[in-house]
Formats: structure tokens, sequence, C-alpha cells
């Protein structure tokens, strides 16, 4: 596969409610079905995925009363990615009375996105935004609060509003234990099954809808269908595609990728989000990068030497030799700007050879006026927990010395298309939180991917999927149905292949490899060519790794095969990346093409030819995927061009 | 770069007998955290044809709680409040012993090497370490004033990561500090009050359940919390109990041992899985 086939037509139905945009989430909810109390019951929901978006949905619909499963490779459902999320959740309380409301929120997302988001879908985030405040304060969130006992919130890049609501620098961590006791809770009561150390590897698809799930038990290796009357893939992001992520070690793409290879449309893969605050690499053995809070561009400067092969000691560079580039670029946003844009800021500086520390690759984050300003106690008291973190990583003490910085990839926009109703094309498939595409366009702003699980998982999700569940008699396959025994089948035969691999290098070996290759060719900057270069690679990478991976034996928490399985779709996954960013002929967000950009290096977007959402369908191994677009149409923000000058 | 020798406790299942094994970890770099040691040390076990050592990680910066395990008997090993994923080379010297095993509780049977079975954790927090709020029933965020200071010590509590190092510390194997975390977080706050009681009951009760020991106040466990988690929370937990005995308020629908765990992960606190119950 080189590049896009004939271009499909459209058609992606959204079925977003017609009406102002401000109307449409109510207009959904009321012209929704019902399923009746009592018949609830009788529906069995398979949620794939334990954290922000999946916990929360199954806690819902337990609530509810469906009956519901939920499955995690995790020994434990807290610990999903989310667990690991810093900076905050924006809601648009406007509790600082600088003139935040919903309108802006969403305003701010679509600006932030890059106008590559769906409208109606953002409008519906940053109204649900309110309501997730209040339901996680009320299960018991100790968000930070005022002296008076009111909420406290705090700025994130690319707003000019303090929106975000934060608990220290483990907002997700106290947000996934507010959701995972509600799930608990809802086991106790026996609504809701926890399937902990159960891993999907495949989708049931019987006549276009989702009808199961076939898993894997990584405790024994024993394999299983489930059948039920709908999935809820809440599996999370695919950044670890460039092995070294800010990601945990285990966040895979598998769930996702073997749903688009069932038929779901893969949306928007070339949108990952590089972080600009994370620490820098430190050698060869370095196994996941650190993200160090997008909050600390509150109070931290960032800056590089002035001249090129500067190479004194931080605190002896003096005032009129350093260059606080965003804030000289940058006035009206400062350190604040929106995450890509800090990001390419970071790579230019380093690229004109003023970068710091270990191979030019860094960029000073400097807290020293904000200790002469607020003193060493308030700031422990903000950014405590990460400031021990990156003392513990690298040795060296930021309340001394500024911290060294680099982007990093984080998170990624695409993921699984999806409806207004956050259903897939395959009827029945719904995808939520990181695992879809729909609500942050090229770019994600901070602060908001706690936003978007939640308002999915929460409230979102137990309406539409009633909609769906009412149009549909309960009734599951049964489990010897040929459609499960098929997906179970190709999973042994694909387990088997990998069991047999007794070749000559590790998983981890071509994982690093393909990251390697991913990071030159489609990260943070992209070009024609290199792109071209990456597709040649990828197929070649591929055949090496099926030819000569080495895979451990047995079946008892095997985890080299675990990864094998999961490394073998990244190598799938990442060429579609590769092919959405080659067809994508301009710049926007997250997704940099050198050939598109201004003469004081901004992205380009064009907005005549590539307002859409890029949906790709799957057509076989080494098969051209074809193309679907949904037009985006913006009718309450217009599309401009990006400033935040 | 330093070498090290390091025994480390293999056990193919949870009812197969364990042993250490001798492994030679060479060319540590002092940047490497402990885990990307182990993973250079199973990169080699694997091209050798030989069973890699399985622990369990995930985020790799402290947060997650997936792994740890004894680094010389010391839980999370050397550095304190830090888990394991946390500890670096520079805190080693060059031809150092380690000696590297499992948690070791009656609750948390071994599932292999240093992997254990935690899921006692989750029927503990099951028992009742929870706000009953159906989603969508919350009053306006503001609605409640939460004191600073007050806020400040829930969270202190509730920064616990659920990594088991506390029991393993315990020479009791008591999950008092875990439990104890849960319930004062919840109970600091006004918008745990309604349950206070049937919580501290429910959850002391899951305790029990789950074969953990007694709390004799003996500390390990707070030394070794990677969130140095203070030990006043065991207090708390036991005050709400004594009180919530005396009062007479109904038990809720209970908990402990229930049948919502199922699929899980063998042999072990698993009824339902030997059973296919394909749906």
């Amino acid at each position: 596969m080189t590049g896009p086939d004939a271009v499909a037509d459209p058609r992606l139905d959204a079925r977003i409610p017609t009406g102002p945009v401000a109307q449409k989430w109510e207009r959904r909810r009321d012209e929704a079905r019902l399923v009746s109390p009592t018949n609830r019951r009788r529906y069995r929901i398979l949620v794939v995925g334990s954290g922000l978006a999946g916990a929360s949905a199954a806690a819902s619909l337990g609530e509810l009363g469906y009956g519901v499963d939920v499955f995690t490779y995790h020994d434990s459902p807290r610990r999903a990615h989310s667990i690991a999320a810093q900076g905050g959740i924006n809601a648009a309380k406007d509790y600082r009375n600088d003139g935040d409301s919903v309108a802006r929120l969403f305003a701010d997302t679509v600006k932030g996105g890059d106008f590559r988001s769906r409208e109606a879908n953002v409008y519906r985030l940053a109204q649900l935004s309110v309501r997730i405040i209040d339901q996680c304060v009320a299960q018991g969130v100790p968000f930070a609060r005022e002296y008076g006992g009111t909420l406290a919130n705090r700025s994130f890049g690319g707003t000019q509003v303090s929106r975000t609501f934060y608990a220290r620098g483990q907002t997700g961590q106290q947000l996934l234990l507010g959701a995972y006791q509600a799930l608990l809770r809802q086991a106790a009561l026996g609504s809701v099954d926890v399937h902990p150390r159960t891993e999907m590897l495949d989708l049931v698809v019987e006549a276009g809808r989702a009808r199961g799930i076939v898993t894997r038990d990584l405790g024994d290796g024993r394999l299983r269908v489930w059948t039920g009357d709908a999935v809820v893939l809440a599996t999370g992001g695919y950044g670890n595609v460039y092995h070294l992520s800010t990601n945990a070690r285990n966040s895979n793409a598998t769930a996702i990728w073997r749903a688009h290879r069932r038929g779901a449309l893969f949306a928007n893969p070339c949108f990952t989000q590089i972080h600009p605050t994370c620490i820098p690499v430190a050698g060869a053995h370095q196994s996941k990068l650190t993200l160090m809070s997008e909050s600390l561009r509150n109070d931290g400067r960032i800056w590089v030497p002035a001249r090129p092969g500067d190479r004194r000691p931080p605190d002896q560079v003096p005032e009129g030799d350093r260059d606080y580039y965003l804030e000289r670029a940058y006035p009206a946003f400062g350190n604040l700007v929106p995450r890509d844009v800090a990001s390419r800021a970071a790579k230019r500086v380093c690229d004109e050879g003023r970068g710091v520390g270990p191979g030019g690759l860094g960029v000073y984050l400097d807290f020293r006026d904000s200790v002469e300003r607020l003193g060493v106690e308030t700031i422990r008291e903000r950014y405590g927990n990460l400031f021990d973190m990156y003392r513990r990583i690298t040795d060296e003490d930021p309340y001394r010395l500024p911290m060294r910085i680099y982007p990093a990839i984080h998170y990624t926009m695409g993921g699984l298309w999806v409806d207004y109703d956050l259903m897939s094309d395959l009827r029945g498939l719904f995808v939520l939180g990181e695992a879809n595409f729909s609500e942050h366009g090229a770019n994600r702003l901070g602060a908001s991917a706690l936003m978007q699980g939640l308002a999915d998982g929460y409230f979102v999700l137990p309406i539409t999927i009633g909609d769906f569940l009412a149009r549909h008699a309960p009734e599951s396959l049964a489990p010897d149905h040929p459609a499960c025994a098929e997906a179970r089948t190709d999973v042994e035969a694909r387990l088997d292949r990998l069991r047999s691999g007794r070749g000559s290098r590790t998983v981890d070996s071509f994982h690093r490899e393909l990251g390697r290759l991913m990071w030159d060719y489609c990260g943070m900057s992209r070009s024609a060519a290199g792109l071209r270069a990456a597709l040649e690679r990828i197929p070649a990478l591929r055949e090496e790794f099926w030819r000569d991976v080495r895979v451990a034996p047995g079946e008892r928490i095997n985890e080299s095969l675990a990864r094998a399985g999961r490394v073998a779709d990244f190598m799938e996954l990442a060429e579609l990346m590769c092919v959405d960013a080659l067809h994508r002929e301009e710049s926007c967000g997250g997704h940099f093409r050198v050939e598109h950009q201004s003469e004081d290096g901004e992205a380009l977007r064009d907005d005549e030819g590539f307002s859409y959402v890029a949906a790709w369908e799957w057509r076989g191994p080494g098969e051209a995927p074809v193309l679907h677009r949904e037009p985006l149409q913006f009718d309450r923000v217009k599309p401009a061009r990006r400033s935040y000058r | 770069m330093i070498r090290l020798v390091l025994h480390v406790w293999r056990q193919a299942g949870p009812s197969e007998p364990g042993r250490f094994e001798r492994y030679e970890a060479t060319e540590v770099e002092p940047d490497m955290s402990f885990l990307e040691m182990l993973d250079v040390v199973n990169e080699r076990l694997v091209l050798e044809g030989r069973d890699p050592i399985a622990f369990e990680s995930d985020c790799r910066e402290g947060i997650c709680g997936s792994c740890g395990f004894m680094v010389d008997g010391v839980a999370h090993g050397p550095g304190r409040g830090a888990a394991i994923c946390q500890v670096h080379m520079r805190q080693f010297r060059d031809g150092e012993d380690l000696r590297i095993e499992p948690w070791r509780a009656r609750a948390f049977p071994v599932l292999k090497d240093l992997v254990v079975d935690r899921s006692a954790l989750d029927r503990i927090v099951a028992g009742g370490g929870y706000v009953s709020v159906p989603t969508g029933s919350a009053p306006e965020a503001n609605t409640l004033p939460v004191p600073k200071p007050q806020a400040e010590l829930a969270l202190d509590a509730a920064i616990c990561i659920g990594c088991g190092a506390c029991v393993a510390a315990c020479p009791n194997a008591s999950a008092s500090l875990f439990a104890g975390a849960k319930v004062a977080h919840l109970g600091r706050l006004p918008q745990g009050q309604p349950e206070r009681h049937a919580r501290a009951r429910g959850i002391v009760g899951a305790m029990d359940a789950e074969g953990f020991g007694h709390c004799t106040f003996i500390g390990e466990c707070s030394a070794a919390c990677p969130k140095s988690i203070p030990i006043e929370v065991i207090s708390f937990m036991q005050r709400d109990f004594i009180r919530a005995s005396w009062s007479r308020r109904e038990w809720r629908p209970g908990i402990a041992g229930g049948p919502w765990f199922r699929g899980g992960s063998g042999p072990v606190g698993d009824p339902g899985s030997s059973e296919g119950d394909e749906r």
C-alpha cells in the first residue's frame, strides 16, 4: 500500500441533529428512544477499557440497570493510563468571573483543534463540562480549593481564562479513582462484572453489526468469546506507535485496530500530539518518556541561550543573553501557547543549535522569577510532586536550576470514526475517549482529554446507546455462531504464528526501530519525501518482524507474546498514519508538513482542499486503504488562521 | 557503568514451588531505572530461549501502582517515597548483590515470579470505598464548600496508588494503610459523611474476609509507602469503625467475596473462570 486508492464517495452520515449548535444535544436527548427500566437488564453491553471513559460509562450503564461486562488488561481497573494525567480538567463554570462561558470553551477548543473537529460534538462537550465537575465533586474527588472553600482554577495553554480544575499534579488519578469507585459500587451490587487481566484481541461482527469480542486471559492464556447487544471500546490512544511516548508501557492500539480490520473506519490517523514539556531522552535503554505537566507553563518561563553554541550553565547566562522565545514571538499568549505551537518552536530553536543539555535536544523551563515573586513555598504547593519527579529522574534540583524539557509524543487525536452518537460505522460499536477521533481536531488543548473521556462515559453514551438498543430486541449471538467461531479461529492462528517466532530479534528491538522511523518521518514535522521513505521501510520492517522475531515460550503471564501482538498491529497502523499524513497536503495543528508553512514558519491550512475528516477503510493486508470524507461545516466559529501572537 | 548480581524469585505458577535464580546484569547505566535494568536482562533471556522474569509495570512514573516487589527485603527497594519504577540505578554500587522477590502475603497469592494477585484490594474498595452518587444526581459543585486544609488532608490520603507495598512491608500482612487511606479520604470530605459509618464497617469487613492480618501499629507500611501516606489514616479508620459498631444504622448490601470478580487471572480467587460461560 503506497497511497490512497480512488477516493471513495464520502457520504459518511454523522447523524448530527438539525438546528442551532447550542440546541443540538438537547434535541438529541429529547428525541432519543428509551429502554424501559425493566427491560434494561435484558441487554448486555461489553465495555472494553476501564479508564476515564470506560469506567464512567460502565458505572453509569450499570446504574441504569443494563447488564455490563468490563474488560481490562490491567490487574485492576484502577491502573488504566488515565491515572497518569497530571494537569487538570476544563469546565466552563466561569467561577473566576473572567468572561468564560460554554460558547468560549467551545470556540477555544475548535480553534485549538485548528478547525478540524466536528462543531456539534465540541459544543456538546463544552455544555457537559459543567456537569462533570458537579459529578466528580459529589463523588469525593478532592479538587484544589480556595481558602473560602470554593473550587480553585488555573490556566492552561490556548486559553485566556482560568477554567482548569485540578488536584495537585494528579488530577487524572483522582478523577479515575472517582469513576473506579463508582464502577466497583456497581460491581458490588452485581450489575457490572469486571474482568481484569483480560485483553481484547478481536471483534465479532455479524451482518455489519458488532456482536461480541474475543479475549485472551493474560494470566493463563485462555481465549474466550463474549457476546452482547453492543460493544463499547474505550481503549485509549495509539501514541506508543512511536515506542517512546508519555503513554504507559502497555497502552496499545490492538482493540481499535482489530475493529478497524473488521470494518470500522479509522479517522485522521496522522493527527498526533507532541507535548512540549517532557523530560528529554537520557539513553538507548529508555523505555518511556515522562511528562512535566503543562500547568508548569503558568509559572515557568521557557528560554534558550540567544547565541548558538552557548554552553554556559543556565545560572551563568545573564538576562540579556537569554531568548524567551515564546514570550518574544507570541506576546498575547506567551508561554501558554497551544502544545503544537510550543513544540514546534522548541524544535526550531534546537535546530538552530541553541538547544541545551546532552545532544542539544532541550530547552529551559525556568522558575527563578516565580520563586522570587511567589516564594518557594507557593511553588512547592503548586508543583511539588512534579519537581520531585523531575529530580528523581534527572538528579537535578529544579528549585535551583531550570528544568530541561523537550517535546514528546503524548496523545493521538485520530481514532475510530464515530457519528454524533459515538457509534462507529459498524452498528452497535461505540467508541469513547481517546480511542475515537471526534472532539480535538488536529490538536488537543490541555485539560481537555479528561473532560472528553468523562463527558463520553457519564453523559453521552448512556443516552445514545439507549437509543440504539431501543431499536433492537435484546439478543446475543450464540457462542457457537459462525461469526464467533471465525473470529476465534483468526485469533488462534495469529497467536500461533507469533508463538512460532524463533528468530534473532526481540519484540522490543522491532518496536524501537518502528518508533524511531515514525518519529523521524511522521513526527513533529513531515515531508512528502520522508513519508514516502517511511512507506517503503515500514512494510520491509514488518516483513522482517514476522520472519525474525523471537517470542518467549509459554502461555502463563507471557509479556513477550502479548507485546508481540501489539507491536505487529502498530506496524500496520504506522503505515496508515503515513498514508494519511502524505495525503493531507496542508499543515494543521499537530500535523506539520514542511511544504505548507508561512514565511515565519507557522502552519498553513488549506480549508478549500482539506476541511474534512479523513476516514480510512481497511481493504486487507498490503492493500491501499480507501478514503472516505466527512466534510466539516463551521456555522458558529468561522475558520480563521490561528494566531496566538 | 556498573555490574550487578541479581537473585530473583522464580515461580512458574501459584501452586508451583519457587526458588531464587542468579542472573548477572552487566552494562547497567546510572540513568537507567530499575525496571529498565530488568528489561535489559529479560531481552537477553528471551534471545537465549529462556523464560523472562515476569514482573508488572505500566506507567513507569509512580502513579499507576502496577509495579512493586522486594529488593533486599525492602518494598520498592531503596529510595523513600518512590515506587520501584522510580528508583534509578545510580543508587547502587558496582558489584552489588540484590535479592528480588514478590510481595509476600496470604491475601496476595503469587501468580508467576514477581507477579502477585492483588484483587483483594479491589474487593476492599468494593466493600464501601465510594460515595453512592448515581451519575446525574450531583448538586452544583460549589454548593458545599470544603475548607482548603480539609481538602488537602483528604488528598493526602487519596493519593494512594494501590500497589500493595504496605501489605508486603507489614509483619502482619495487614492492609490497614490501604483501607485507612480510603476511609480517611472520603471521611474527611463533607461528601463522604452520609455513608461514613457504613463505609468503615464495609471496608473493615472486606479486609478481614480477604485474609489480611490485623494492625499492631508497627509503622512499616507508612515507611514503605511510595506516596508516604501517614499512619494516622489507620487511627481514622479504627475510630470510624468503633463509632460505626455502636451506631444502629443498617448495613448496606454486602460485598466481600461477591460474585463480581469473574474472568480474572486463573485459578486464584476466581470461581467463575473455570467454566466456559461464553455468551
